[in-house]
């Protein structure tokens, strides 16, 4: 297929042969070598670029992007930070003045995602840049850097404008890369081609490449489906579509669901939140997926499309088991629906490191109370079984029962009876159940007024 | 004036606009080869067949080689045992490197090498201390003790005595450029580009695979994109690959690790298990201690033998302890060979006498920052009043260390007192003690530790350095010498003393790459020396140029030589002042050699490790942290969230460029003691080989306030313009994360938490637990 996109503000056309090379690779391959290879799976954001469509700038990781991804945007490296003449990027001057590199490895990485978010106006720096690792600075410079620019006005050079989409072509279904613009062409599509494996964000596709190796045989990329893109308000509820990223969600969640919000502040990092969607981190059925946790304890209910045909379930009985989800060949996730209002949810997530990393244990509690007592419940954890699941068992001992220490000290031996959790690299079994006990009693404590650990000033 | 002075990193513009070339960004020649090594799944196997018919039949792979097509030595080992680099007939860990790939692309080479199928007969893997202590599986044949004093004797004077163990975990490099290395054959001759803080060791070890001199071998380096002691000896395999396939194909040949085969394959910090007791009066004075370290080595020797050197050495950490005893335990494991790691074993030495330390104080109910103090070395003649350093007045007794290096520069009392006061430590501990009667489920902890680190190699030889000058016709210098540039700004330092020398703008000099054919045999860019030691035989070869040009200069002018003076860009005699381009022009067509060598070697010291005695440093670098910390005790979460730091650089070269080797060093060093966890599961497979699931330090995690600030006192003994090295010594600032971490703990109940390392969550949980008396 060929693809058109901005490089640097120079148009590119490009055939594309093998449509899971990732932007990464094409780029060092055309010699633009100042995006690393830090990791080649999105944790360290050495590969950082901006990408602008229509929906603004953002920055993301190139070892995750896959060369369709380009299709009609504006891609920004390093290369394309200073200016045409030379000019220094405020970022990038400021970064040297603050000794803000060392070994310098990283810092292409962390001047984009800066650069980025400069021209964005985001002064959040360490939510901004938490998916950039430097092992030599130890960060402090590079805020101090930071702070220094971010009162600087956003070079010119750093506008751009994605290519005009009537004038690209969008691939056809022969191609090996399939690209929709529409939800019912995705459909049409996959019913003839249920093996094919369709890519949103690649943030976890793309490590069945990097990593894995794999070939994924036909592939179809639903960057351009822009139908399933939408939140839609109705009287009593939010209508997710599966291709609104984690970025666009957590925006959306601020005010309706905090902790919600506060929970996708947690999920990876910026470069992955703007890649990766909400309907991919369902579909793909990871144990450990932060969304559906809370999600299942807000009652959420998932819509599957096939062909024509929609059909929608409880959000809980997607997850079957550990590897297998409640999907038909050739039927794909569609979109969420949950509550407008939830106030009675906590979210939790536990892990070894507080941001960018992967839950040992995520908990989420929606309960409401009536009389001083727990009038329902639905509890929701990943990290402790083969899927995220719901606490049936717990749900019922604390129903009825008022929310006391005592009381739900009394009621936690229920969760033995929801989970066996496991031991691995990220927590021993003992410690999930000890963690996930230990979310409902801090439920119950925040109730009463007690500050986060997040919130702890020194 | 250049030393002294805050100047960025020489590369600090082609960072920023992604224009500093890295190994992999070198543009190779038409028809390069890429390369992969097919991996050991097994920990302790014997290969009983090794079919390699599907890696040779796969896309674009060019050639495979096995054991026995290396043509010369199949070593890759910078200590006197063999490691091949290609296991021969039996594998020791699981991700050993079994057979070499060449393929037209990088992803070719890597998909091919998995094709392999490989039988294997297990053996019995050894993979934890007590694995191998109950088979016996030491280096060097059993333990090394050393010990001074009657410890027996000691523990009978002691009214208290503590006793514990504390694991200590080991730590990935995770430097962001992962191990590469790229060869090009040339004539007789390869060169190799790789990223390595040792060249000559790659040139050494590259002539021995090729069956040739090492002449015959050139190694460049430019830059590493971090380096951290996991690319003192971990690249050699790579170099060496590329310089054996390069002669087998005639074809350049590039190799770089994908980040998971990085973490698999090569070593890491040490894990230690150390058993501690010590005891004292009741004044509070040590009067015996007890260490036993139980050290992780892997499958091979490569660096432990020095590193465990280094931890004993530093099991008295700041402390005059009387009477010692470690015993050093380097056990052979069937995992990654573990290897250089920034402070090189010390962490782990001092990190387990602070932890007893710690434990000493709570059982005596004494404050631990009084009780460090009161067992601190005796203070440096003079050292109480800096402004005088030649007053005699205040007689102190010298103290030695257990191996019998008197401590002549012991700057820790001030140095303590003065961080106290300006972290306003007293009131803050009191508003801790506060705070935490307020609050149940959260806990605030702050602690005090000091560092004192000895600096030289303690392979005595390895200390000397060398350096290459030339001064054009133009007036403009460049220099090469034998350190590598990892990050740390050692080549920045290292111009700025050239232009003290000739008194002209850093601008003017400008450093080249690493080169064996510009400076020989040369030592790692490690133990903190790169300065200490580049930065002397730098200067020296400057002063054998300027002499030349003073000389001319006297000359032509009539005044003596010592009267001619290089300042602000001239060269000054008398009435006249040339500008320094000027004077070289003028020298060199008076036919003066305007390009010389400098050398250097470390006096002073002798250092006998059989024996565990001598003076194996030349001098100590000091610091000393106070961090805040605050835990949940309902999950073990925890945050850092005030760190004051006061760190000895001597005569500091370049602040700025010091307080970024402190700031690095300090949250590294937190990772370390906190979220960095390696996980090796029950078959010796290491589950943590990614950023997925290896957490370093990211931004949020630095403390919330970080006070640095450098005790600004020349250096005793005549280093680098009195300056003291940077590189490991503020690592050990991190301890105070642990200990505040463990007072947080101790906040919660009556009895010692025993909080282990690292201090993620759960083991920061299983210390509240212990603390509260719950199992």
């Amino acid at each position: 297929m060929n693809i058109t996109f901005l490089l640097n503000g120079e148009t590119r056309r490009v055939a594309v042969t093998d449509p899971t090379q990732s932007v990464l690779d094409w780029l060092r391959a055309e010699w633009l070598s100042g995006t690393k290879e830090g990791c080649n799976e999105g944790d360290c954001g050495a590969c950082s670029v901006l990408l602008t469509d229509d929906n603004g700038t953002k920055p993301l990781n190139a070892c995750l992007m896959m060369m369709p991804h380009l299709q009609g945007k504006a891609l920004r490296t390093i290369e394309g930070i200073a200016g045409p003449d030379g000019t220094l990027h405020p970022v990038q001057q400021a970064m040297i003045d603050h000794h803000g590199s060392q070994c310098g490895f990283c810092t292409p990485g962390f001047v984009v995602t800066m650069a980025g978010a400069h021209l964005n106006g985001q002064t959040d720096h360490d939510d901004q840049l938490a998916g950039n690792l430097c092992r030599c600075t130890g960060y402090a410079p590079i805020i101090r850097a930071a702070k220094a620019a971010q009162s600087a006005p956003a070079p010119d050079w750093m506008r751009d404008r994605p290519v005009d989409l009537d004038t690209v072509m969008l691939g056809d279904e022969d191609a090996n890369a399939f690209l929709p613009r529409h939800s019912d062409d995705l459909a049409a599509w996959y019913l003839t081609y249920p093996d094919a494996t369709l890519i949103a964000g690649a943030t976890d596709v793309g490590l069945w490449v990097t990593k894995q190796l794999r070939d994924l045989g036909k592939v179809a990329f639903l960057g351009h489906c822009s139908d399933l893109q939408h939140i839609e308000e109705t009287s009593d509820s939010f209508v997710i579509g599966a291709g609104v990223t984690i970025a666009t969600l957590r925006k959306a969640m601020t005010t309706p669901h905090p902790s919600f919000a506060g929970l996708l502040r947690r999920f990876a990092s910026e470069q992955v939140r703007q890649a990766a969607t909400i309907g991919g981190n369902i579909a793909n059925g990871s144990p450990i997926g932060d969304s559906a946790p809370a999600l299942i304890a807000m009652g959420a209910e998932l819509t599957l499309r096939r062909g024509d045909s929609l059909r929608t379930i409880a959000l809980e009985d997607f997850f079957v088991e550990y590897g297998k989800q409640d999907r038909a060949p050739g039927e794909f996730v569609h979109s969420i629906t949950i509550p407008k209002t939830a106030p009675g949810l906590a979210c939790y997530k536990l892990s070894k490191r507080f941001d960018q990393d992967i839950s040992a244990v995520c908990g989420c509690l929606n309960l409401t109370q009536e009389g001083g007592k727990t009038a329902s419940a639905r509890i929701a954890f990943g990290g402790m079984a083969g899927i995220p699941k719901r606490a049936y068992a717990l749900e019922a001992a604390l129903i009825g029962q008022p929310l006391s220490e005592a009381a739900i000290t009394a009621a936690l031996p229920a969760l033995e009876d929801d989970f066996q959790p496991m031991s691995d690299m990220r927590a021993s079994r003992a410690y999930r159940m000890q963690a996930a006990k230990a979310m409902v009693l801090r439920y119950a404590r925040e109730a009463s007024g007690q500050p986060s650990i997040l919130e702890v000033q020194p | 004036m250049s030393i002294g002075t805050t100047k960025t990193h020489d590369s600090a513009h082609l960072h920023v606009t992604g224009t500093a070339r890295y190994v992999d960004d070198i543009p190779v020649p038409v028809g390069t080869l890429h390369l992969a090594f097919g991996l050991s799944a097994h920990a302790h196997a014997t290969i009983t067949d090794l079919d390699l018919s599907a890696v040779r039949a796969a896309p674009g792979v060019v050639k495979v080689l096995v054991p026995g097509d290396m043509p010369f030595a199949n070593n890759a080992s910078p200590a006197p045992d063999p490691e091949p680099v290609l296991a021969e007939g039996v594998v020791n860990y699981i991700g050993q490197p079994i057979f070499l790939v060449a393929a037209t692309t990088h992803l070719a080479a890597r998909k091919a090498a998995r094709l392999a199928k490989i039988n294997y007969a297990p053996r019995t893997a050894i993979l934890t201390v007590e694995d191998a202590l109950a088979a016996n599986s030491h280096f060097e044949g059993g333990p090394v003790t050393w010990a001074r004093g009657d410890v027996a004797a000691g523990f009978a004077q002691a009214t208290h005595v503590v006793e514990g163990t504390l694991d200590i975990g080991g730590q990935e490099h995770f430097y962001l450029e992962g191990q590469a290395a790229l060869a090009l054959p040339d004539d007789q001759g390869i060169v190799i580009r790789c990223s390595s803080q040792h060249p000559t060791e790659i040139q050494h070890k590259v002539a021995d695979a090729l069956g040739c001199a090492m002449h015959d071998v050139r190694v460049e380096m430019r830059r590493m994109g971090g380096g951290f002691g996991g690319k003192e000896s971990q690249g050699n395999h790579l170099a060496i690959a590329c310089a054996v396939m390069a002669r087998a194909t005639a074809r350049a040949c590039k190799m770089r690790y994908d980040r998971d085969d990085d973490m698999m394959i090569t070593g890491k910090r040490h894990d230690f298990k150390v058993k501690y007791r010590i005891g004292a009066d009741k004044s509070g004075k040590i009067v015996a201690a007890e260490f036993t370290h139980l050290a992780r080595c892997g499958w091979s020797p490569d660096l432990s033998l020095p590193v465990c050197d280094r931890a004993m050495l530093h099991a008295d950490s700041a402390y005059f302890l009387p009477n010692i005893r470690i015993e050093s335990h380097r056990l052979r494991t069937n995992t990654q060979s573990a290897t250089a790691f920034r402070g090189f074993g010390g962490p782990q030495g001092m990190l387990a006498t602070e932890a007893a330390m710690d434990h000493l104080a709570f059982v005596m109910g004494l404050d631990p920052t009084e009780l460090r103090k009161r067992n601190y070395y005796a203070a440096a003649l003079g050292a109480a009043c800096p402004q005088t350093p030649g007053d005699i007045s205040i007689k102190r007794k010298v103290q030695s260390t257990p191996y019998g290096q008197p401590v002549e520069d012991f700057i820790l009392h001030e140095l303590t007192a003065e961080l106290q006061k300006s972290a306003d430590f007293a009131a803050r501990k009191a508003a801790v003690a506060a705070w935490n009667s307020t609050n149940t489920t959260l806990k605030k902890g702050i602690a005090f530790s000091p560092v004192k680190f000895g600096i030289s190699f303690t392979l005595t030889h390895l200390n000397q350095a060398g350096a290459l000058v030339h001064v054009y016709a133009d007036g403009s210098i460049q220099l090469s010498h034998g350190g590598t540039e990892m990050g740390q700004g050692l080549h920045r330092k290292v111009c700025q003393v050239a232009a003290q020398v000739f008194g002209v703008d850093d601008g003017s000099v400008r450093i080249t790459a690493t080169a064996t054919d510009k400076v020989p045999n040369t030592s790692a860019t490690a133990a903190s020396s790169g300065a200490d030691l580049n930065g002397m035989a730098v200067k020296a070869a400057c002063e054998t140029i300027k002499a030349r040009m003073a000389a001319f200069v006297a000359e032509q002018t009539g005044c003596a030589p010592q009267e001619v003076r290089f300042e602000g860009g001239n060269v000054i005699a008398g009435e006249t002042a040339l500008p320094f381009a000027k004077a070289a022009k003028l020298a060199y067509e008076s036919r003066v050699s305007l390009s010389s060598t400098g050398f250097y070697a470390t006096p002073e010291i002798s250092w006998d490790r059989i024996k565990g005695q001598g003076r194996p440093f030349f001098y100590f670098a000091y610091g000393a942290a106070i961090t805040e910390v605050v835990i949940d005790t309902l999950t073990g979460e925890n945050r850092i969230l005030r760190t004051d730091i006061l760190h000895d650089a001597g005569a500091s070269l370049n602040p700025g460029i010091d307080i970024g080797q402190i700031e690095g060093g300090y949250v590294q060093g937190a990772g370390w003691l906190t979220t960095e966890e390696l996980v090796w599961d029950d078959n010796g497979r290491l589950r943590t080989h990614a950023p997925s699931t290896y957490k370093i330090p990211a931004c949020s995690d630095r403390p919330r306030i970080f006070n640095v600030a450098l005790w600004d006192q020349p250096n005793r003994v005549e280093t680098i313009y009195r300056s003291k090295a940077t590189g490991e010594p503020p690592f050990m600032l991190a301890i105070s994360t642990y200990l505040a971490l463990s007072n947080a703990c101790q906040a919660c109940g009556p009895n010692w938490p025993d909080l282990q390392t690292p201090a993620t969550p759960e083991a920061v949980l299983a210390a509240v637990n212990r603390a509260r008396g719950a199992t």
